[in-house]
């Protein structure tokens, strides 16, 4: 099976295409969906093991020879955000069942989620510049509908902001790459990769460099490029918000890990300090948009944006430590902010308001909503046994192996920030007197609270068991440092 | 106040299916000559639009009642059939393969599979720009 690493691509994909034949079936819309999550997450998995003991997997699809196909690679790195990224996909798919709306529903929902994760999973997994941009329009497009869906006045101006945003961050990316084409004259990520080794970074090169930085940073909500995001995050009902939060940004960062490890490494000075400089200033500012809002939804956005300040900087550090605490990190990130966005969509479907002053006392009603909240919470600041400590703890090492003390200072102070900030919701929303209308059944409170506390179980584990998860980050990161395994893999057979 | 559009309609009537058939041989033409799958799905698409301008959007959908949706839905499994179709036989995703076929009064023709990818991508461009049209015409 040569074609195994497109499956987790291409289930999405066939089970959209097959949902919209009958987009008035509710109940076969749901089916549908889960099923093709089902199968694409078990294909993943085989994809996992198959990379765990086989090592990086290529393809170049047509049978063309690799530099003239477009290659698909799917990597420890690429294969583990996949595979997350489908779970996540799944859980939310489960949560909406009983939050999204029938009326949603109707509308193309679950098509859009499956076509979303089509171009997510695609751009995890493309070799090939270009087609990474195709991908990266696929996701964008269905996240507008996302947006969108159901035709609210607040959704209706935010999704105006959003799409404006993409679409001249989208026409940048294409100026981008046909400068790099122009340059190197090739759109083949591992033979881009080899061109620029033999070119070496001259002054045009770094000038792309920045370029992706800007194209990715839009898209991944870097400092100052990430205005767009509060606003929007916040327009769409939560499911759609757990899903951009767990997923969309974190397809930036990628793009900008794969580019600034694979591309631009021969003159790390100028294009990874600036990296660095920019990761810290986006720390800095969403630790001060997570202290200053009293909304739930808001304290939470502004965590992705301390999350991805947190990942980029272990990767401007370029060593072992920090770019394996930077994967250990993005997958917990993932995982962790589905988790919270879907417990704050159950704070907020009991109080129904998401200011913190109008909210109390849930813990008397709901203990187990309060308790898991406050396991996620510990989790997101990195607390020991729990998901967030070791990739900031490799992050953090590898920022003193580089000798960067005061930015190593700075992840460690925004854990603080983190931890205030979540914490503040567990103080308002759960202790001190019962405050405001909690109108819920007891049925629908059971239904939601199913896919959340599963998850939340699966972050408890994956940081219980991250000594079992070493091997493969070990994988992913020897890849990162050394482009040349990446090159092979897509060039056996062809040198 | 109903204006008379006899002049319109008639000539419809003839430019359709000209459009029509210009659009089937743009499509068949794309291999070795410009053309292909989207100008085709965009000529096809025109001469339905030219029909919507000529009569009206009810009598339209009753001379063609077709679900534009579902048009676009089966264009997106057939592109991705005819691509996945490589996985049965394990060769990389999307190989094409190609053979000579003796077809009745065409005589001896070659047959690709890119054309079956172009008809899925024929039938998504007519069913989206049909949608598309169809949903800002009909809110009235």
């Amino acid at each position: 099976m040569i074609n195994l690493l497109l499956f987790p691509v291409l289930i999405p994909f066939l089970f959209a295409a097959i949902s919209l034949f009958f987009p008035k079936k509710v109940k076969a819309q749901r089916i549908t969906a889960i099923t093709g999550l089902l199968l694409a997450l078990v294909s993943a998995i085989i994809l996992l093991v198959k990379v765990k003991t086989d090592g990086v997997q290529a393809l170049t699809l047509g049978s063309w020879a690799p530099p003239f196909g477009i290659t698909m690679v799917s990597d420890m790195l690429s294969v583990l955000l996949v595979t997350s990224s489908i779970l996540i996909s799944l859980f939310v798919v489960w949560y909406s069942f009983s939050s999204i709306g029938e009326e949603r529903e109707k509308a193309f929902y679950y098509p859009a989620i499956l076509f979303m994760l089509t171009g997510v999973n695609g751009a995890f997994t493309t070799g090939d510049i270009f087609n990474m941009f195709v991908f990266f329009e696929v996701l964008l497009m269905s996240s507008y509908v996302l947006i969108v869906l159901g035709g609210e006045k607040v959704q209706l101006r935010e999704s105006i902001k959003y799409i404006l945003v993409n679409v001249i961050s989208s026409s940048l990316f294409v100026i981008t790459v046909g400068y790099l084409y122009s340059v190197v004259g090739t759109l083949n990520m591992a033979d881009i990769s080899i061109k620029l080794a033999d070119i070496g970074q001259t002054g045009i090169v770094t000038v792309i460099a920045v370029l992706f930085l800007i194209v990715f940073g839009i898209k991944g909500g870097i400092f100052p490029l990430f205005f767009w995001l509060p606003g929007s995050y916040a327009a769409p009902p939560v499911p759609v918000l757990a899903l951009f939060g767990a997923l969309l940004t974190k397809v930036g960062v990628y793009a900008i890990i794969r580019t600034y490890t694979l591309f631009f490494t021969t003159d790390v000075g100028y294009t990874h300090e600036l990296l660095m400089i920019i990761s810290i200033i986006t720390i800095i500012a969403g630790c001060i948009g997570a202290l200053a809002y009293f909304d739930l939804k808001q304290i939470i956005i502004y965590n992705i944006v301390i999350a991805v300040g947190v990942i980029l900087f272990g990767v401007s550090t370029m060593n072992e430590s920090g770019l394996m605490g930077s994967v250990f990190y993005l997958i917990h990130d993932i995982l962790i902010k589905g988790a919270l966005f879907l417990l704050i969509g159950i704070i907020i479907k009991i109080t129904g308001t998401s200011n913190l002053r109008k909210m109390g006392g849930l813990i008397k009603h709901y203990p187990i909503l309060g308790w898991s909240y406050l396991i996620a919470a510990f989790g997101l600041a990195g607390i020991p046994p729990l998901s967030g400590f070791v990739g900031k703890l490799l992050i953090v090492q590898g920022g003193l192996e580089g000798e960067y003390l005061w930015q190593s200072i700075f992840i460690l102070a925004s854990s603080l920030v983190v931890l205030l900030s979540a914490i503040r919701i567990f103080i308002y929303a759960f202790w001190g007197e019962e405050k405001g209308s909690h109108d819920i059944s007891p049925k629908l409170y059971r239904h939601l609270m199913a896919p959340t506390v599963t998850l939340v179980a699966i972050t408890v584990l994956y940081g219980v068991g991250s000594e079992f998860l070493v091997p493969f980050m070990t994988d992913a990161t020897s890849v990162l440092l050394d482009p040349s395994v990446y090159t092979d893999a897509v060039f056996e057979g062809v040198k | 106040m109903k204006t008379n559009d006899l002049i319109i309609q008639t000539t419809t009537k003839v430019v359709f299916f000209i459009i029509f058939l210009f659009s089937i041989h743009i499509f068949f033409a794309g291999h070795y000559t410009p053309g292909g799958g989207f100008v085709g799905g965009l000529l096809m698409s025109s001469a339905i639009v030219l029909l919507l301008l000529a009569f009206d959007l009810k009598t339209v959908q009753e001379m063609l009642p077709i679900n534009y949706t579902i048009l676009t839905a089966i264009g997106l499994l057939i592109s991705l059939a005819t691509a996945a179709g490589s996985i049965f036989f394990n060769v990389p995703f999307f190989t094409h393969v190609y053979d000579y076929f003796y077809i009745p009064l065409l005589g001896e023709t070659s047959i690709h599979t890119a054309m079956f990818f172009d008809t899925g991508v024929y039938l998504v461009v007519v069913g989206v720009t049909m949608t598309i049209i169809q949903m800002i015409g009909g809110d009235e």
